[in-house]
């Protein structure tokens, strides 16, 4: 329904190209584009006017740049200021040398509180640290039960009386430190920022605990009154941060910039999903990427790295390389890419996906790749070792077993050699190439280190893509250079 | 399914090749956060101040604005019909803090230009809310065809408070007569259908609940079961909240109707809970639902904070789904019948 910022301002650019520099009136103009897409994002207005200011400053005191258009300047500065104001560097959490490092969470109802401190409490645990819950929110019906049976999934034990919010909160960290836990997390009920009385209950909380981090936790898909919440909870409790949860309804996410431009503070950790291994840091850099559309290629990386079996991907993409990929390691490496969720997520974090494939992906649904697998399964062993021996009779007996019509077999068989082709002309050192800024994906978790004083990482591929390529039904040349760019090194090993 | 194969070959051959290579990398590379560059003061223009639309009209707009004496001089000699730019400017502001979206606020001021104020801007933008808002039947039905059981069906995402919902609703119709059995259909969420059992003691209700993981179309279909064997006269099923960009738990919801619309069930009511508080995303979530679920009207509930929801505006709009009832407040007699008049003037005036 919207349009990726980057796309916008990437059509802006068409008209801007040839001019080489940026008047006064271009600017307005994409600054306009600007507004409407963080609006449409919902960042609060008054945040939205800050950062106008901000970018139109960056770029009328710059020296307008030779090797870049004036369409990619201006996605530069956006992206530059988009990064500053989420926070520069991710926020390190350190811990109290008397232990227990208290953390209290507050935030509206729903916002995520109870599923949070579960998921915060894992990723403590993953730091080798021994986290203790305290369930403090006796005001929803089931709230306490809902921590412990989470608390049970991560392997955290749960502490609460049905006594009063600030007794739990108090009795729970005595206990923690009696425990010899080393972190404790409180939860506490969710409550609205104009309820006096709630207001003043997490307050009582947060002074009978002396809490070392206070974290707002706010919904992604937030509107306007993100800014709201974040005041009236910052007034109240001097937060340390934010989390922000539900990131994977709205890749936008605008409360995010809200909240963080309002209080001036950083958002600390980011959930991503309804599973606990969904959170992590959260990491301004990234974020700047996807409000701008311009995909996020680390957070892929890492979750592959995490849901993915690494020895079955290094081992087809082993023979991936020597050009001996079958359909059997198709099947194997499609079984590793459901894992990670929806092809449309995932390709909404790819970088240099043209708006049309981003589209068609989005349109995907993840039964079509059930009725791949249903093809490919219908074929003998044989055929999956050697697809050229599969011949009309074969064919039309793939299609019944599937369920499909022979012209849906055709299609993958052809789409398969295709890759097949490309494979090979890969692992021989061949380097066609490509359009557009996958190709440099591969080499961006690398770079990245040694990026620091270059342009953002999306944004190499971003320029790629604003340039006049001949789109090429991109996907298949182009995964291929990636994979030639990253591989070409063999003597490495 | 051509383009399908070239996007999942893509994808497999990426990640294959960073999963790989980093893999190998790892040992070097240090993950350890850069430093921290210092954090920016607040950036934030103007914090405070906002302009009020019953304002609008009064003498010292311009200057509040920061604009000059000439400007308000122009101000008041304008036509009672013409509204001017700066008043343009503050209605968006307005509209855009209330949520109502780029799109529906650049409509509605094309046609605040093109009509003018003929008795002040803050009623003409009053009226055209009122009229983008329509007068749709905001009634809930609650009969069902011949010898079958009537349902309501309660969707959303997660935490929009769909368990709390069913829980008031239950009281409403409890306490108006009705022989009420609710459905825990939410079996994925830790502890969801304790909650609902805790509203079903609390109002009387009968509730038929399964195992945590359990399938809820299974539940929905017991409770049909049930209710027809005891004369319910209303089933409420709850979900499980469910973010709009997984097919699967789209298909799962689709299933779960249709479950809940075989005999002797009929799904009267399908209930899309909405928080107030969401922004644009809402009118995505109102898309994916009707797709999947068939919505028939909206439940906002938070509207008592100080978010105005004023995206219903859009989702009327452009979806015509109606708002059915508001939630006000914690209390249980705090979801009400939503009042057009009422929430339009909430929306500009607050």
């Amino acid at each position: 329904m919207f349009d990726a910022l980057s796309d916008r301002l990437e059509r802006l650019s068409s008209s801007l190209r040839s001019r080489g520099r940026l008047s006064d009136a271009d600017l307005d103009a994409a600054l306009q584009d600007v507004r409407t897409a963080l609006l449409e994002a919902d960042v609060e207005l008054s945040v939205v006017r800050g950062f106008l200011t901000a970018v139109r400053e960056r770029l009328s005191g710059d020296v307008l740049s030779q090797s870049l258009t004036p369409g990619q300047q201006v996605i530069k500065a956006v992206h530059e200021q988009l990064i500053e104001v989420l926070g520069g560097a991710a926020l390190k959490v350190t811990y109290s040398p008397k232990p227990p490092t208290v953390v209290l969470l507050a935030g509206l109802q729903g916002a995520g509180k109870t599923t949070t401190a579960a998921k915060l409490a894992s990723w403590f645990k993953q730091q080798g640290r021994q986290p203790y819950l305290i369930a403090a929110d006796l005001q929803r019906p089931a709230a306490v039960e809902q921590l412990r049976v989470l608390g049970t999934q991560v392997g955290v034990d749960v502490y609460s009386t049905p006594t009063d919010p600030v007794s739990v909160a108090r009795e729970g960290v005595a206990e923690a430190t009696r425990l010899g836990r080393d972190v404790v997390i409180i939860d506490t009920a969710g409550r609205l920022a104009i309820d006096d009385a709630l207001m003043a209950e997490v307050r009582a909380i947060s002074d009978a605990t002396t809490p070392h981090y206070t974290f707002l936790v706010i919904d992604a898909v937030t509107g306007q009154d993100a800014v709201h919440t974040a005041r009236s909870f910052h007034d109240t409790l001097e937060l340390s941060g934010v989390i922000v949860t539900k990131l994977d309804y709205d890749s936008r996410g605008g409360a995010v910039l809200s909240a963080r431009g309002v209080i001036g503070r950083p958002v600390v950790f980011a959930s991503t999903g309804e599973r606990l291994a969904d959170f992590d840091l959260f990491h301004p850099d990234r974020m700047a990427s996807r409000i701008l559309g311009m995909g996020d290629v680390l957070s892929l990386i890492e979750e592959a790295e995490r849901t993915m079996d690494a020895d079955v991907m290094a081992e087809s993409a082993g023979r991936l390389m020597s050009g001996t990929f079958t359909l059997d390691d198709f099947l194997t490496q499609m079984a590793q890419v459901k894992k990670m969720g929806s092809l449309g997520g995932l390709m909404r974090l790819m970088p240099g996906m043209t708006k049309e494939m981003r589209n068609a992906a989005s349109n995907i649904d993840d039964r079509e790749i059930n009725r791949i697998e249903g093809i490919v399964h219908s074929m003998t062993r044989a055929e999956r070792a050697n697809p050229a021996i599969i011949n009309g009779s074969r064919r039309q007996r793939i299609a019944k077993g599937a369920g499909t019509t022979v012209n849906a077999v055709n299609q993958l068989l052809k789409q398969f050699g295709e890759m097949q082709k490309m494979m090979k002309q890969m692992a021989g050192g061949g380097m066609p190439q490509l359009p557009g800024g996958m190709g440099k994906m591969a080499s961006l978790a690398a770079a990245r280190q040694a990026s620091k004083g270059q342009l953002p990482a999306g944004l190499e591929g971003l320029g790629a893509q604003l340039r006049p390529t001949p789109v090429a039904p991109a996907g298949g040349p182009k995964n291929k250079k990636k994979k030639g760019g990253r591989v070409t090194p063999p003597k490495q090993r | 399914m051509t383009l399908a194969l070239i996007i999942i070959a893509v994808v497999v051959l990426a990640l294959a090749t960073t999963v790989t290579l980093r893999r190998r990398r790892r040992a070097r590379v240090p993950l350890a956060a850069p430093p921290r560059a210092a954090m920016p003061e607040i950036l934030v223009e103007e914090p405070e101040e906002r302009p009020r639309l019953d304002d609008v009209d009064a003498p010292g707009l311009a200057t509040r604005l920061g604009s000059s004496r000439g400007v308000f001089d122009r101000v008041r000699a304008l036509g009672a019909g013409d509204v001017s730019d700066e008043q343009l400017d503050v209605v968006e502001e307005v509209l855009l803090r209330s949520d109502v979206g780029v799109a529906t606020t650049t409509a509605l001021l094309a046609d605040l230009r093109a009509s003018g104020a003929p008795h002040g801007v803050a009623s003409a933008v009053k009226a055209a809310l009122r009229a983008a808002l329509g007068d749709a039947d905001r009634g809930l039905r609650d009969v069902a065809d011949e010898g079958r059981v009537p349902v309501w069906l309660f969707v959303g995402v997660n935490g929009v408070g769909k368990t709390t919902t069913i829980g008031k609703l239950a009281q409403r119709e409890i306490a108006a007569g009705k022989n009420v059995i609710l459905a825990a259909g939410d079996t994925f969420r830790a502890a969801a259908a304790d909650q609902l059992t805790l509203w079903a003691e609390r109002t009387g209700a009968d509730i038929v609940r399964a195992a945590e993981g359990a399938d809820p179309g299974s539940v929905v279909h017991d409770a049909l079961g049930r209710a027809a064997a005891k004369g319910h006269d209303l089933v409420m099923a709850d979900t499980a909240g469910r973010r709009v960009t997984s097919t699967n738990l789209l298909d799962e919801l689709a299933k779960i109707r249709r479950v809940a619309d075989r005999e002797p069930g009929q799904v009267v009511e399908t209930l899309l809970v909405l928080d107030a508080t969401t922004g644009q995303n809402a009118l995505s979530q109102a898309q994916e639902f009707l797709a999947a679920a068939d919505v028939t009207g909206i439940v906002l509930t938070k509207l008592d904070g100080t978010a105005r929801g004023g995206i219903v505006v859009a989702i009327q709009r452009e979806l015509g789904i109606p708002v059915k009832l508001v939630g006000v407040g914690e209390g249980v007699d705090d979801l009400i019948v939503f009042d057009p008049d009422a929430f339009v003037d909430a929306l500009v005036e607050a």
